[in-house]
């Protein structure tokens, strides 16, 4: 005898939609409700942003502002403010190239063979320095370029750099103290991360740039815009610490003891057996707060930055333009998304594939 | 000398006063430098100015306000204010952050694609940037005169206004306190140990404790009723401005909106996390035992979430309750707006940036405090197997 076997026959594509999509009729209702708001805000968003909009700046304002969908000339029109600021016309191609390197160094950092402690250190050391002889000129016979005059992306990207480069140690530093067996250290240092971590940013923010000139002595008050860096870097630290903090603790207890068995002195034990093992471990909430971090720079317009939110304020609101505010903040919406979801998507990926590999 | 450094107990108490004392060192020097700067430009420090009227206005406000007012009396506003906005913005934004994390756990592949589409989007995105674009689009709404109307609202560039009951604010305030003890007293009464009927067995009592609340509602609205009007009083227009109802300034509104979507697509993935860490085998057990989906996600399913997302989401709020802060990007005079008024218009620096952090400080605790009691209050009892 020879047995037959038959397999369910494969449902068809109809009957595979059907199953998906209206299995009952709760979830009928829901799917055709899904669609419909779908369908809506798609052909709403396409409408405006792409068939009855405008491109071109040939007709200027007047006949942008006629047209029904969006107007997207101003960003034609405007698109060097919104990027560079008031940085000098004929040397925005630095302030572009700036830009660049900060992308590059990003991207650099992401690949895994830059994950050592000395080649990370070395290549944000080398960026932001590369940087800031990009902007602010005075050697190499570029001209020179005033802090007060950097603006737009540029100085959103270096104060996001500059943040992350001096808080990130930073934050090592924190987490070690806290974690430190003098209960004196410990607490006091736990104080102030909780302190800090307690304050919104912008109080922070609005104390170094304008109450802390009052507290220090004149050679010591330096430019306002390095001082809000510094309270920046000091709010990314205190979380960071955490972070941090918490990477040391999923590494078991053993591995210091064993490393103490063997005779290694403190800074031995810390920078090749406790931070490597600990900053693996804290690497998704890591990147989670640097994506945290780039939003907040945008809150340095509060203190008087002319950073990429404060630019396109400005390309917007002079003159002409003024209707078309819309168009210049989903522009500037744009750029932050291109960045921060680029980033957190790496993010999730690597989180996927430390999960693999830990099975 | 030398060999008392080589003991390890005298350099361990040696390097914590060096610690501790550099750093109080340092606060030391810029507190006095700072009295000194200060006092050179005529401003005497202490808390004396508390007392001082203040000389100017705040544009939002729950109690009354008058430019005559003491500085302490701003404090508290300011006070009111961020926790006003903040309670507002975070009920909106957990309804919000609820039916997003619901679509995103939902088995239907649209709703889930719809959900993510929005988290993606506005958790991208940062919210002073929102802030900014709601209230561009808020303040560029029609003129009273050609205001969008829709069921008694009205949106104009001047604010919402909405449908108000003619009542004194006093009833008003009684009768809302009122409906919040008509949610919150049947849930406690459901739960504590202090009635001896067994739990389960109260549906009479809680039911009884809802409509003495309601009942209490209506008659502080009826008795505060302002005479001679109509209920409902519903804004309308009468010549150039609109008159009646309540107005909900741009500034508000405009940051309730921002934080409501903002810290919704927040939440909604701590939801979305929330059901993700519920067992499978726990909903597989309730389902074979013969109970609805229904049910399975109300008696299964919610209360396991629930437990799971609820420390994550006391972060969240205590966040939102900070991104009041925003306020100052758009004139809401929240209490970061007030401390910094006060600085530019009295000089004060030292004690108002004192009484920011201390401000700050209590309600970061007292919402922690407030967490931890839930927190423990829902907690699972002894050890109970997952997964």
């Amino acid at each position: 005898m020879e047995m037959v076997v038959v397999a369910p026959p494969a449902p068809g594509r109809l009957e595979d939609l059907r199953r998906r999509f209206f299995a009952t009729p709760l979830q009928a209702v829901l799917s055709l409700a899904c669609l419909t708001i779908m369908v809506f805000l798609a052909w709403k968003l396409l409408n405006w942003a792409v068939f009855s909009a405008v491109f071109t700046t040939s007709g200027g304002p007047e006949a942008c502002q006629a047209a029904a969908g969006a107007c997207w000339s101003v960003i034609a029109a405007r698109w060097r403010i919104i990027f560079f600021g008031l940085y000098p016309y004929e040397e925005q191609w630095r302030s572009a190239l700036a830009c660049v390197v900060v992308v590059v160094m990003t991207v650099l950092s992401c690949i895994p063979v830059f994950w050592t402690g000395r080649r990370i250190a070395l290549v944000w050391g080398a960026g932001t320095a590369l940087f800031y002889v990009l902007m602010k000129g005075g050697v190499l016979g570029l001209a020179h370029v005033g802090e007060e005059a950097w603006g737009g992306l540029a100085l959103t990207l270096f104060i996001f750099v500059t943040t992350c480069l001096v808080g990130f140690p930073l934050a090592i530093c924190l987490a070690l103290l806290r974690r430190s067996e003098l209960p004196w250290i410990s607490r006091t240092t736990g104080l102030i991360i909780d302190g800090v971590r307690s304050l919104p940013l912008i109080s922070i923010l609005f104390t170094f740039a304008v109450v802390l000139p009052f507290a220090l002595p004149q050679w010591l008050q330096g430019d306002k815009l390095y001082r809000v860096i510094l309270g920046s870097a000091l709010f990314f630290s205190a979380y960071q610490a955490e972070i941090v903090r918490g990477g040391m603790q999923g590494v078991p207890t053993g591995q210091e003891e064993a490393a103490m068995a063997l005779g290694m002195r403190y800074w031995q034990r810390i920078g090749r057996i406790l931070l490597p093992q600990a900053m693996r471990n804290a690497l998704p909430a890591t990147i989670n707060q640097f994506v945290i971090s780039f939003k907040e720079t945008s809150l340095v317009i509060i203190v008087g930055f002319f950073e990429i939110l404060a630019s396109g304020n400005a390309a917007y609101g002079t003159g002409e333009w003024r209707f078309a505010y819309v168009e210049v903040y989903a522009f500037i919406a744009f750029i932050y998304f291109v960045f921060v979801f680029s980033l957190s998507r790496y993010g999730a990926f690597l989180e996927r594939r430390m999960s693999i590999s830990e099975r | 000398m030398v060999s008392l450094l080589r003991n390890q107990k005298v350099r361990n108490t040696l390097l914590q006063v060096l610690y501790v004392g550099s750093i109080a060192a340092l606060v030391l020097a810029g507190i006095v430098i700072a009295r000194r700067n200060l006092a050179e430009q005529g401003i005497t420090s202490g808390f004396n100015f508390l007392f001082k009227s203040t000389g100017w206005d705040v544009n939002f406000s729950l109690l009354p306000a008058t430019a005559n007012d003491p500085y302490w009396w701003y404090f508290l506003i300011g006070i009111i204010n961020t926790l006003f906005l903040g309670s507002v913005g975070l009920m909106l934004a957990t309804i919000v952050g609820t039916i997003v994390g619901l679509a995103r756990t939902s088995s239907n592949d649209l709703a889930r694609l719809l959900g993510r589409t929005y988290v993606d989007i506005f958790r991208n995105i940062p919210l002073i940037l929102q802030v900014f674009f709601w209230y561009a689009i808020i303040t560029h709404l029609p003129t009273p005169r050609g205001a969008h109307e829709a069921w008694g609202f009205l949106l104009t560039s001047r604010g919402l206004y909405i449908p108000f009951p003619n009542v004194s604010n006093a009833a008003f305030a009684a009768a809302t306190l009122a409906v919040v003890a008509a949610i919150v007293l049947p849930t406690w009464l459901g739960r504590t140990s202090r009635l001896s009927q067994p739990i389960g067995q109260r549906r009479a009592i809680q039911f009884t404790a809802a409509a003495a609340a309601l009942v209490c509602a209506a008659i502080s609205l009826a008795v505060g009723r302002l005479p001679d009007l109509p209920l409902l009083d519903f804004p309308a227009l009468q010549g150039l401005n609109l008159r009646g109802g309540l107005r909900i300034p741009p500034e508000f509104a405009t940051l309730a909106i921002a934080i409501a979507i903002y810290g919704g697509s927040y939440i909604a993935e701590i939801v979305r996390g929330g059901f993700k860490s519920v067992g499978k085998g726990q909903v597989e057990a309730a389902l074979s035992l013969g109970l609805s989906p229904w049910r399975v996600f109300t008696l299964v399913r919610l209360p396991l979430a629930l437990r799971a997302m609820l420390p994550i989401l006391a972060n969240q709020y205590v966040w939102l309750m900070k991104a009041t802060t925003m306020g100052i990007a758009v004139g809401f005079t929240d209490f970061f707006m007030i401390v910094a008024l006060t600085i530019n218009h009295s000089g004060q620096t030292l004690e108002a940036i004192g009484i920011l952090m201390a401000g700050f400080l209590a309600i970061n605790l007292s919402l922690a405090a407030v967490f931890n009691r839930i927190n423990k209050a829902i907690a699972l009892k002894g050890n109970q197997l997952r997964g």
